[in-house]
């Protein structure tokens, strides 16, 4: 599994695709949320929260998309079925690599909308909690959606149709997660943390089950 | 191959047409139950008709959905021994997901314009719209997913495991969405809608959803049919490429 | 001697279109099999069948004594496999890359340098990402990823192509050593002379099937 995970972030440090274009243009994103929202301090103060994780969420898109791409690139997807990779190892080595790469995203995202949004930490403890747990529920997702669309002709325009419906809870709980953390609304932000790390223990089962079989019968 | 030379213009058979007759009888008698025969709701006024299509749509729906992740299970369960046993699961998969997505749509937009005529407003965040909403989106995938161009084997396969990842994925992003509403209780709009179903409302409001079963379950099966025409279609093909071949290599040295 | 790879009236649908349309062979250990054909006469997907990347629909099939028809997946771990495309990652250096694919198979890490010695690859190269090299030293790189694992069963298709002269005289030698250690060899290539000289058999696919066969008894 570490196997996996060490080769697709080797690749990613050496394409820097992450850090040198998805981040710039997650946090460009973060800018223009502001432009369409005419720049109303307190209306994106208040919407802090859910617009980070949209970002997370277009950023995550694009991630998924390049980590399967470099698979189906030059039939690698045949070199890892002709392996003696287990399929569990490499699911969870491709969600652990990815876990990170979306890490490396939010890290700068986070900051972003301290800055741009003017927003403050109440609960920086219900923050990294929630940021952890919608990474882990994106990343595992991620892969399971990934290779269920790898390979397939229009798959830039499926992966996307296919991971909104599924993310949308993930979307909603991190959302209100963030809002409780910022301060911005009171409620029951630990639940919700809660709700996105059984999302993501789901799908893990359900990823260990289904991964091999979409990968062989692709 | 059995069957497929029986002369299949159209996908009817006796059974279809009793089958086809009934919805139609059926339906015509909901519409008059509906419109004329039962009361108006105290509150609402004639407006409450709308009960009698949106409701049994969405359980219908959930119906059908629920019979593609069955089919799908059968299928992903046959197909495991022989590479081509289990495909009419698939195709009712498939035939049953259409449906689903039909209904799915009625129910949505019976909902819009029932909601107009309440509320005042054609859309609402209460839990049920947006849970359908995200229901009709990931299945609209799900039939995206069937039509690619990729092997048909492969295909159904992974719609097939889609299906049923789907399937878990309902109660999850139900109990979200719901949880989310309830805590966001908007006072007034989200009460009203639900009006006392008593009496003759009640009758209707059931004998409805018996017609639009019958309704759906004939159009299940032959969607299912043309599914199988289009597939023996191609089978045919297969043969003749078979024997083209073999016949070039004779032919050929 | 055992027997590789054996084959009984394999038909192999892909969609709906047949690509091995009874297919019979039989590779004992230590052949060196050259398949030619026409294009689409199937010799890929023979290649493929035998990888157990393609299913067989009817027919008897076993590869290094495993039923195909059972578990396809079984052989893999013996098997090395080189197709049209290189299977490179580009954004990684040649031993970087190597060194994953040894160790996914299960071999040692150390044994890359060999492996890009054996193919002819120049030292000052080896940290080189990918993306950088040319066809025919990712051609290289591909042959030395399968070299690596020490296969029992090669199948290449088309191995020689993107190299130069002096390479496939390499390649060939490297074939011919493998073969004398034990490995079965089975590779498809469209040239006659040159390649035929180190094959111990030779057959021609159309069709989906075989059609000549030097070595058939």
């Amino acid at each position: 599994m570490f196997l996996v995970a060490r080769k697709d972030l080797r690749v990613e440090r050496r394409a820097k695709i992450a850090l040198g274009q998805v981040a710039p243009l997650a946090l460009l994103i973060l800018m223009v949320f502001a432009f369409a929202l005419d720049a109303n301090t307190s209306l994106l103060e208040r919407g802090a929260g859910g617009l980070y994780w949209l970002a997370v969420l277009y950023g995550g898109t694009l991630l998924i998309q390049r980590s399967f791409d470099v698979e189906t690139d030059d039939g690698n997807m045949d070199a890892l079925r002709m392996s003696a990779i287990g399929m569990p190892s490499l699911f969870l080595g491709k969600a652990l690599a990815l876990f990170v790469q979306i890490t490396v995203l939010e890290l700068i995202l986070g900051p972003g909308i301290l800055l741009l949004y003017n927003v403050g930490v109440v609960d920086w403890a219900l923050l990294f909690a929630a940021a952890i747990a919608g990474t882990l529920a994106f990343s595992v997702c991620g892969v399971l959606w990934g290779v269920m669309s790898a390979g397939l002709r229009v798959r830039a325009t499926l992966l996307p149709l296919l991971l909104v419906p599924v993310l949308a809870p993930v979307l909603l709980a991190g959302s209100r997660a963030f809002e409780t953390a910022l301060g911005v609304r009171a409620g029951a932000g630990w639940t919700w943390a809660g709700l996105m790390f059984v999302i993501a223990a789901v799908h893990t089962a359900l990823g260990l089950g289904a991964f091999g079989f979409l990968l062989e019968e692709g | 191959m059995p069957g497929a030379n029986s002369g299949a213009k159209m996908t009817a058979t006796p059974v279809t047409r009793v089958l086809g007759v009934s919805a139609l009888a059926a339906t015509a008698l909901m519409a008059v139950l509906g419109l004329i025969v039962s009361p108006p709701d105290v509150i609402q006024g004639e407006a409450v008709r709308m009960l009698y299509v949106h409701v049994p749509s969405i359980w219908i729906a959930y119906g059908s959905f629920a019979l593609t992740s069955i089919s799908s299970v059968l299928f992903l369960r046959r197909s495991r021994r022989r590479a081509d046993q289990g495909r009419h699961y698939d195709r009712l998969a498939g035939s049953a997901a259409e449906v689903g997505v039909v209904f799915t749509a009625i129910t949505l937009i019976t909902g819009m314009l029932w909601g107009k005529v309440t509320w005042g407003t054609y859309w609402q965040w209460d839990a049920r719209l947006t849970t359908t909403v995200l229901l009709f989106v990931t299945y609209l995938g799900y039939l995206a997913l069937r039509r690619l161009p990729a092997e048909p084997t492969v295909r159904s396969r992974r719609a097939a495991v889609m299906a049923l990842i789907s399937f878990v994925n309902v109660p999850i992003v139900h109990y979200s969405v719901d949880w989310w509403r309830t805590l966001h209780q908007k006072a007034s709009l989200s009460v009203g809608r639900r009006p006392e179903i008593t009496g003759e409302m009640y009758w209707t409001l059931l004998y409805s959803t018996l017609a639009v079963t019958i309704l759906a379950t004939w159009l299940i099966i032959h969607r299912y049919r043309v599914i199988r025409l289009e597939e023996l279609r191609d089978e045919e093909g297969l043969e003749a490429l078979i024997a083209s071949r073999l016949n070039k290599d004779v032919g050929g040295h | 001697m055992s027997v590789v790879v054996e084959f009984e009236r394999v038909i192999s649908v892909v969609g709906s279109f047949p690509v091995l349309t009874g297919l019979d062979l039989r590779v004992d250990q230590g052949e060196i099999l050259h398949v030619r054909g026409e294009n689409g006469a199937g010799k890929t997907s023979l290649l493929r069948a035998c990888a157990g990347l393609l299913s067989v629909s009817s027919g008897n099939a076993s590869v290094l004594g495993f039923d195909m028809r059972v578990d396809r997946r079984a052989p893999r771990r013996y098997i090395g496999l080189l197709g049209h495309e290189n299977n490179l990652y580009r954004d990684l250096g040649v031993s970087e890359h190597i060194e994953f694919r040894a160790a996914s198979v299960g071999a040692r890490a150390s044994d890359t340098a060999a492996a890009l010695e054996q193919v002819g690859f120049p030292q000052q190269l080896w940290t080189v990402p990918i993306g950088s090299l040319s066809a025919g030293q990712r051609r290289k790189v591909a042959i030395a990823s399968l070299l690596v694992g020490r296969p029992r069963l090669w199948l290449l298709d088309e191995p020689h192509a993107a190299l130069d002269t002096e390479s496939r005289k390499n390649l060939d030698g490297i074939l011919t050593e493998a073969s004398t250690s034990g490995a079965t060899i089975i590779f498809v290539s469209h040239e006659s002379p040159a390649t035929k000289d180190i094959a111990s058999r030779v057959v021609t696919m159309d069709g989906g099937r075989i059609m000549e066969d030097s070595g058939a008894d």
